[in-house]
């Protein structure tokens, strides 16, 4: 069956969730890969080495080095519709652009993939993680986002294995234009694809106090995140919320300080791999889900765990 | 200029929401519905554009079975001007939510259609961008700022990383992510005055359109449960757990 793995980067360099969604593609048939940028050239050095891919298309056009949903969209539908399988990673850009390609191929999205039952069966999260519903897909062509957090990354060998070929051509879009981006420059990892992420409660107190867990973070090397709690009593900005309304997040370590563990809380980060609350409340709900927990007070534990890290 | 806002019936967010015993679904009897969060900030700021003057029309549209003539009534009461129900007994899923949208685009002509980015039951993240594919027109996914000038939108939309600035021609499709606004609550007289105010009703059979599911639900299961863990005694104890037992610093 053949399957496409749509390559997300930001031009120059891959974004790390695809070698996730690549590992995924592999359990449904043959891979070939889809590179589409205003430069291709150092983004495919990355990916020749995968193991077990066939093909990596390329098209190299000015129009995709922002990757409008019309134009990656449009172009895919053109170029790859006797595809069995087309997958994206669960990024700002998957969600931005297969949703699209599945309405102008007549398909059922399936989003957010975290397990391949068969073929046709996908297990995804519903209701932020609640539930998990096992859907079967009857549609003609599946595309599908994959969670990167639920698979592994695709191994990585010396030798050269993707045969790199251009194809198709692009008619750009006129309903669409890109004017700039404004990144936060933060030497920090982006929250929803960080190994560590740090993360406080109101029971911080100030937006001064979230300094102490700042430089914990930093010691770390850890994203940043919030409860809707500390975000709604304005102490950090609200693109740190973790949570059912915020972002969904599952590092391999979450570091719960000073929050009580609400459910719109618990929903967004409940699938990390190991979490441990730090809360002077020995009864508060964060502690039945951490597999670590200290009841203390966070302004002695925090500084403490800071400073005997190295 | 005339805006649509489709919006969604779903378990309240401060549900706890619980996996029916058979498997099949997650329970619904006798839990408290309301508004997808995300739809009430898509209402919110197509009344502020209306505010402003740049809106002259807002049309609330949901479908489902006769209970979702309630939410579409909460958008009246916050402020839209009229609703339309399609009244529809079959489980719908996003492809045929878009394609019922896109025959109500294609019948009362908006020049803009707010949506939320999705919905809290089955978060799928797809209606706006579909509607948007099978209407040929441009997409703003994950808003959190909003501009119009002249038959233009400009849209700051959040991503990963920051926020990307984009303009779309009208008519567009924008849907909405948790910064752009807060809603506002409906008050009292406003409440009232939204029983006045007309509904339509459309039959789904009478648009003519394939909603049969492409996605068959085997099961509805609770995620897995994370073992019950331990209590450590002191920040070293921790550390050493964090080193030597887990392994993840």
């Amino acid at each position: 069956m053949k399957t496409l793995v749509v390559v997300d980067h930001n031009n120059n360099k891959l974004e790390k969730s695809t070698l996730n969604t690549i590992k995924a593609a592999l359990k449904l048939g043959n891979v070939d890969l889809l590179v589409l940028s205003d430069s291709c050239r150092d983004i495919c050095n990355e990916l020749i080495h995968i193991k077990n891919i066939n093909n990596i298309f390329t098209n190299e056009n000015d129009a995709f080095k922002n990757q409008l949903a019309e134009d990656s969209a449009n172009f895919i539908a053109e170029n790859f519709k006797d595809y069995t399988n087309i997958l994206f990673s669960n990024t700002s850009n998957g969600k931005n652009i297969a949703p699209r390609l599945a309405g102008l191929l007549d398909t059922m999205i399936i989003p957010d993939v975290i397990e391949i039952v068969d073929k046709q069966t996908f297990k995804r999260p519903i209701y932020a993680g609640n539930a998990i519903a096992t859907c079967k897909s009857k549609n003609k062509i599946n595309i599908i986002t994959i969670r990167s957090t639920a698979f592994e990354e695709a191994e990585i060998g010396n030798e050269n294995v993707g045969k790199i070929q251009e194809i198709g051509s692009l008619t750009t879009n006129n309903q669409t234009k890109y004017l700039n981006s404004e990144l936060t420059k933060s030497e920090r990892p982006e929250l929803t694809s960080a190994d560590i992420v740090v993360s406080g409660g109101r029971g911080l107190g100030s937006a001064e106090n979230f300094q102490i867990l700042e430089k914990l973070a930093d010691k770390l090397g850890a994203a940043m995140g919030a409860s809707r709690a500390a975000v709604d009593a304005g102490y950090v900005p609200n693109d740190w919320q973790v949570g059912q309304t915020g972002k969904i997040v599952a590092p391999n370590l979450y570091i719960a300080v000073g929050i009580s563990g609400a459910i719109q809380h618990l929903a967004g980060m409940k699938d990390s791999k190991v979490i441990i609350g730090i809360n002077k409340d020995d009864e508060a709900p964060i502690f039945s889900i951490s597999d670590y927990g200290l009841a203390e007070d966070l302004f002695k534990a925090v500084p403490e765990m800071e400073s005997k890290l190295n | 200029m005339k805006i649509l806002v489709p919006v969604k019936r779903v378990v309240d967010y401060n549900v706890k929401v619980r996996v029916k015993k058979d498997e099949t679904d997650v329970e619904l009897d006798n839990v408290k519905m309301s508004m997808n969060p995300f739809d009430e900030i898509a209402v919110e700021e197509a009344l502020r554009l209306k505010e402003k003057g740049v809106a002259s029309e807002i049309i609330a549209v949901s479908i489902g079975l006769p209970e979702v003539q309630e939410t579409i009534r909460n958008a009246l009461a916050m402020g839209a001007d009229s609703g339309i129900f399609v009244n529809c007994t079959s489980k719908l899923e996003p492809l045929s939510v878009a394609k019922i949208l896109t025959s109500i685009c294609n019948k009362i002509k908006p020049d803009l259609v707010i949506m939320g980015k999705q919905a809290i039951d089955d978060d799928m993240n797809a209606t706006g961008q579909m509607l948007s594919a099978m209407l040929n027109w441009g997409q703003a996914t994950f808003a959190s700022k909003l501009e119009i000038q002249d038959k233009k939108i400009k849209v700051s939309r959040e991503i990963d990383g920051g926020i990307e600035n984009i303009e779309v021609n009208l008519p567009a499709v924008v849907t909405t992510d948790l910064r752009l606004n807060e809603p506002r609550y409906a008050s009292l007289p406003n409440i009232m005055k939204a029983k006045r105010k007309p509904i339509d009703e459309i039959k789904v059979e009478d648009l003519n359109i394939d909603i049969e599911p492409r996605l068959e639900i085997l099961k509805v299961e609770e995620p897995k449960s994370r073992e019950a863990g331990i209590m450590v005694k002191s920040v070293d104890e921790m550390i050493e757990k964090l080193k030597n037992e887990a392994k993840v610093i």
